[in-house]
């Protein structure tokens, strides 16, 4: 594998690309520090739910347009690509990040987790489990994003990692349902599913043990 | 969004020399703020330079009994760290007051102190903006201005700055440690560090071409009771109409820095003073000079009283 900085980036005339790309002008300025007029592509190495892919995209690729657009992995969904709703959260080196707020070529060497890898029809995830028993979404759009937050938060407790609304920054911290609101507000669902989201992701909680009953 | 040549740095040296060699280049470490302005074209970088390989990522002590904070540590471990809840739980809670845990996650120290406003006419590419596009006027000063400035504004711009970990950084004398272009370094107290609009308001703060932000050093711990509490629309995931941080010392004195309401964290040091004799006169001192518009003039009273709010709590938990 590729290490990290060891980039083979090239100018193309003419390039097949992403839906990070847009219709520009293909006119190269050779100047350091001028516009670049003309798409630049790196290789890039991704590894996404255990295997790893090696790819040519265009720089300005987010990591959830290389998910989606170019490995087929369209769980992960596109609400805003500004940062502001959750729909693409992933897991990349086990933390909880927006795709669309990262660049492919960021992501080059880490380990990314979609909802793919976490659970198949077949083997669900207990998260995708209990979204399931408890009716946690209705349009299902947010949902991808909603069940790779919640399994971070759980892991974000289990740290010890405090929230906005935990009393004691120096005490143990506890999933309760306030707790699970709070750390979840990154997470938007238009059809308004939150108490059943709150409810799936309590019962997790308290089957693995991360909060006091 | 444009298209733009991506390296990645290997010492802070390194990225500060290709920087200032490439005058169109940005530096990218969470780029929760740049991909998000890049995607509107409203920041056109035609060079990034990622420094997520940079060791930056380290929260330490200082020989003085202070820490040193990486640029490149990340929101949600520096409001996490063992020390600085402990000492420092003003720092905490301000972090844990801002943003969802996903940017969090990737927001960094460093980025964090350079995010640019979220005044919507700077987001807005259809409407004027002087902070945006020089000289095209501010759309704000009569448009909706509920989340905007109230003081140090001026006829240019009435954009806030969003950060709430600034406000803590500011009422703590943090101290921001840069790297620049010809090797050398150089530190910069936080209260110079951000500048004010005037008719400059593209301007936000002294960093000199190519010059990498490197660490945030904080001074020993000032003891007290540390409170920060954050007005705002929606109870989570919402930038500040008003933030207070305070320091309360048991005799009563203490520091109190604002965000909310200024294009940098807000601290008049004078203003402390007034602190034994309650929010009323410092609030007064702090928003001397203030230039509300019709919007945004209940912040003025919605400033003494949160910091009525927080010199309660102070005492209560003393």
């Amino acid at each position: 594998m590729q290490g990290p900085g060891n980039f083979d980036i090239s100018r193309r005339d003419v390039l097949k690309l992403g839906a990070a790309a847009t219709a520009a002008p293909l006119v190269a300025k050779a100047q350091q520090g001028q516009a670049v007029d003309t798409p630049v592509v790196a290789a890039v190495t991704l590894v996404v739910n255990g295997k790893t892919h090696s790819l040519k995209l265009d720089t300005r690729t987010s990591l959830l347009d290389a998910l989606r657009e170019h490995l087929q992995l369209t769980g992960s969904k596109k609400g805003c690509d500004q940062g502001q709703c959750g729909a693409c959260t992933v897991l990349v080196d086990g933390r909880r990040v927006v795709s669309c707020l990262t660049l492919a070529v960021m992501a080059q060497g880490r380990k990314v987790t979609t909802i793919e890898g976490l659970g198949t029809p077949a083997k669900m995830h207990p998260m995708q489990s209990a979204f399931v028993k408890h009716d946690g979404f209705q349009c299902g759009y947010c949902t991808s994003g909603q069940i790779c937050s919640a399994v971070a938060v759980l892991s974000e407790i289990e740290q010890g990692i405090p929230s906005h609304v935990t009393t004691n920054l120096e005490a143990a911290v506890q999933a309760t349902p306030i707790e699970i609101r709070e750390r979840m507000s990154g997470n938007l669902c238009r059809c308004g599913a939150y108490s059943n989201i709150v409810d799936a992701v309590s019962e997790v909680a308290q089957a693995t043990n991360k909060v006091r009953t | 969004m444009r298209p733009f040549s991506y390296e990645r740095a290997a010492t802070p040296a390194a990225a500060a020399a290709s920087a200032a060699r490439n005058p169109g280049a940005k530096f990218v470490a969470g780029g929760t703020n740049l991909l998000d302005l890049m995607k509107l074209e409203i920041e056109k970088p035609a060079h990034i330079i990622d420094i997520n390989d940079l060791t930056l990522n380290k929260i330490e002590a200082t020989p003085d009994g202070g820490v040193r904070i990486g640029a490149l540590v990340r929101n949600t471990d520096l409001a996490a760290d063992t020390r600085v809840k402990r000492e420092y739980p003003l720092l905490s809670r301000a972090l844990l007051a801002g943003a969802t845990g996903q940017l969090r996650n990737s927001a960094t120290t460093a980025g964090n102190l350079l995010q640019r406003t979220r005044c919507p006419y700077f987001y807005d590419t259809a409407q004027p903006c002087n902070k945006r596009d020089p000289g095209t006027g501010c759309s704000a000063l009569q448009g909706f201005s509920r989340q905007l400035a109230v003081v140090g504004s001026s006829d240019a711009c009435i954009a806030t700055h969003p950060s709430d970990m600034a406000v803590a950084m500011r009422a703590l004398d943090a101290t921001i440690e840069t790297a620049l272009a010809d090797g050398t370094s150089r530190n910069i107290p936080i209260a110079d560090f951000h500048t004010l609009p005037g008719n400059t308001p593209h301007i936000e703060n002294g960093l000199k071409p190519g010059e990498l932000i490197t660490a945030v050093t904080l001074p020993k711990p000032p003891g007290g009771m540390h409170v920060y509490h954050k007005v705002r629309d929606r109870s989570s995931y919402a930038f500040a109409l008003v933030s207070v941080a305070a320091i309360v010392q048991r005799d009563g004195s203490g520091r109190v820095a604002l965000g909310g309401v200024a294009h940098k964290p807000w601290r008049v040091e004078s203003a402390e003073a007034e602190l034994p004799r309650g929010a009323k006169p410092v609030s007064e001192r702090l928003l001397a000079g203030a230039r509300p518009i019709r919007d945004n003039e209940f912040k003025l009273m919605l400033v003494q009283r949160t910091l009525e709010r927080v010199l309660l709590d102070a005492r209560s938990a003393a």
